[in-house]
């Protein structure tokens, strides 16, 4: 009796927690009238926004996976001095608050660091630019992809790397052939995770881009200008396109974790 | 050929010592050792997927000590097969032939899995594989790159008795082939059935090398006799009465050896099937005659184990027959002949 008195006490705690997640988001979704809704979607400003923050997150998070995803596999596979230290610098961006992440960010590209004279030089400047949103969003998401890269690597047998190599393979045909193919359902879910953190950075972007807006700035700035009534639509259309993009990417992964 | 000198290699705190032996081509190499012997490091070493602390490898006339893994020409299987599970078992054995003309690997692939009796399960996922289909498998994968040397570690583990027997006459016919083989077991009946050299090894040390008749007939020291299955194995020290010498037991059994000095202690060692039991006492060469009961018949591959109480408990070897014909049974009273050559006195 005791044991389903708590039960239930748990289950109601649980529920209240449900309730605060979804009870705003849903609030949300019914504060716009279709109507409006679909007039808020012909906005050019809208679109480009929504355009500009897919395109900046996902360009952020393939360019930064070419480096973090072997670096995962070193992670995984190798003890060397100060690991533990290296580690614990991966996942500073996940406690930085993330304005202070923007303004570290911005310190490192704006024009008078080596990186900005090197920018100028190529002819354009990160600040205000979708290159620089693109590292302000991939500052603080890719500790998700390379800690889920690092345990997908890790879930896989050494023995099976090892095996490759005595079958004659090199070590990057064995990186390629074995190690990631095996690990690909980890980084996967790491690459969804680390776009999806990308897109929904406000505070480290708006430091290094006010302009080109991608979607969370234009949320803030229509709602600092015009008010609530005029931020809801844009947000709600913003989680229906982030939602359709998350449910391809999870519908990509329940098929590769079948095969 | 491979030959392996003054091989050291510290793993974690245990030690490979000095390890020097040869395997000649077309050898059937034996690495008889209990589990934690070192066995499998030492494969790893040969493989190149552990990299020895000192000493030198050489295969063929090749030095391969430093060599990478990928360029040694060794095959491993491992004893847990190592099937990459993503690919399906044609992809798994073309893994090695990586680089060659498509119809080459084609003829490859056709002919292994032909010889490996594995030619139905080409288009199959791993995961859908039973143990003896992985293993052979495993073999076919690492036959089909021609390795110079195939090192097995505990093929035989793990399987079922129908199974194992399947394997040793696969195994022996890749050996017919002309394969150089070095396999690792702790189990002293396979070594003897598959090899034709052995190598008997614990804590990181290589105690004996021979052939089966010299390992089992003769072995160098009381851990390799206990090892390989001689159960009548007895500290003992030498005394001498009259000139001749007599061995005594712990227990104070005197049993009458060819050879040994006055005090020298050691161990007698005895094989079972060189134990003649009879229900009279035999007027016979055999100078150790010997009165006893018996304790305890156990059916074994080899015949029966007749466990016998003669101041020591010493095991005789004999044919199911001759337990029937003399209607042994517990409690016996029976008589032991032993030639005195037959009794090995090793010193310590």
């Amino acid at each position: 009796m005791k044991k389903q008195g708590l039960q239930w006490v748990f289950s109601i705690l649980g529920g209240l927690i449900l309730l605060f997640v979804l009870g705003p988001v849903l609030g949300l979704m019914f504060s716009s009238s279709p109507h409006k809704l679909f007039e808020t979607a012909q906005d050019p400003e809208v679109k480009n926004s929504i355009m500009l923050t897919l395109s900046t997150s996902m360009a952020g998070t393939l360019l930064f996976a070419v480096a973090a995803i072997p670096f995962s596999w070193i992670l995984a596979r190798y003890q060397f001095p100060l690991k533990k230290l290296v580690t614990a610098i991966i996942d500073l961006p996940v406690v930085i608050p993330h304005s202070a992440a923007g303004i570290a960010v911005l310190g490192f590209i704006s024009r008078d660091t080596w990186l900005g004279k090197a920018s100028s030089m190529a002819g354009f400047n990160f600040v205000g630019h979708p290159a620089g949103i693109m590292l302000a969003m991939a500052f603080v998401s890719l500790p998700y992809l390379i800690n889920a890269a690092r345990d997908g690597f890790l879930s896989v047998p050494e023995r099976l790397e090892k095996a490759a190599l005595t079958l004659g393979a090199s070590p990057v045909r064995v990186f390629f052939t074995v190690s990631l193919p095996l690990a690909w359902k980890n980084i996967l879910s790491g690459l969804i995770l680390m776009f999806a953190r990308g897109m929904s950075e406000f505070g480290a972007v708006v430091i290094i881009a006010y302009h080109p807006m991608i979607t969370p700035v234009l949320i803030y700035e229509r709602f600092t200008s015009f008010g609530l009534k005029y931020a809801q639509p844009v947000s709600v259309l913003f989680i229906l396109v982030v939602l359709v993009f998350f449910m391809i990417l999870r519908l990509l992964l329940s098929n590769t974790k079948k095969s | 050929m491979l030959k392996l000198t003054g091989i050291n290699k510290d793993f974690k705190g245990f030690m490979l010592s000095d390890i020097s032996f040869t395997v000649e081509k077309g050898d059937y190499f034996i690495l008889l050792g209990p589990s934690g012997a070192g066995k499998s490091l030492l494969l790893e070493v040969i493989a190149g997927l552990a990299i020895s602390d000192s000493g030198s490898l050489e295969l063929n006339g090749r030095d391969i000590t430093h060599m990478p893994i990928q360029k040694r020409k060794v095959g491993l299987v491992f004893q847990d097969h190592a099937i990459f599970p993503h690919l399906k078992v044609k992809s798994n054995l073309a893994y090695a032939l990586h680089g060659q003309p498509r119809e080459s690997i084609h003829q490859k692939i056709k002919a292994m899995s032909a010889n490996l009796g594995i030619g139905e399960l080409l288009e199959r996922y791993p995961s859908t594989l039973s143990g003896g289909e992985l293993q052979r498998v495993a073999l076919a994968r690492t036959l089909i790159q021609e390795p110079e040397i195939l090192l097995l570690d505990e093929p035989l583990a793990s399987m079922d008795t129908r199974l194992r027997s399947g394997t040793r006459s696969l195994l022996r016919q890749i050996h017919r082939g002309g394969q150089t083989i070095i396999h690792v077991t702790h189990d002293y009946e396979e070594a003897l059935s598959l090899g034709n050299r052995i190598a008997v090894m614990d804590h990181g040390n290589i105690l004996q090398t021979g052939t089966p008749d010299e390992v089992f007939h003769s072995p160098r020291n009381g851990f390799v006799a206990h090892f390989i299955g001689i159960r009548n194995f007895f500290p003992a020290t030498i005394r001498l009465y009259d000139g001749i010498p007599w061995a005594e037991t712990s227990r104070n059994l005197k049993i009458r050896v060819q050879q040994g000095q006055d005090n020298e202690s050691g161990f007698v060692m005895i094989r079972g099937e060189d134990i003649v039991l009879s229900a009279s006492a035999l007027d016979s060469s055999a100078s150790n005659v010997l009165a006893g009961r018996v304790q305890e018949i156990t059916a074994t591959p080899l015949g029966c184990d007749v466990c016998i109480e003669c101041g020591e408990t010493i095991h005789a070897l004999i044919t199911r027959e001759s337990v029937e014909r003399m209607k042994l049974d517990e409690g016996s009273e029976i008589w032991l002949s032993i030639k005195a050559t037959a009794v090995k006195f090793i010193d310590e």
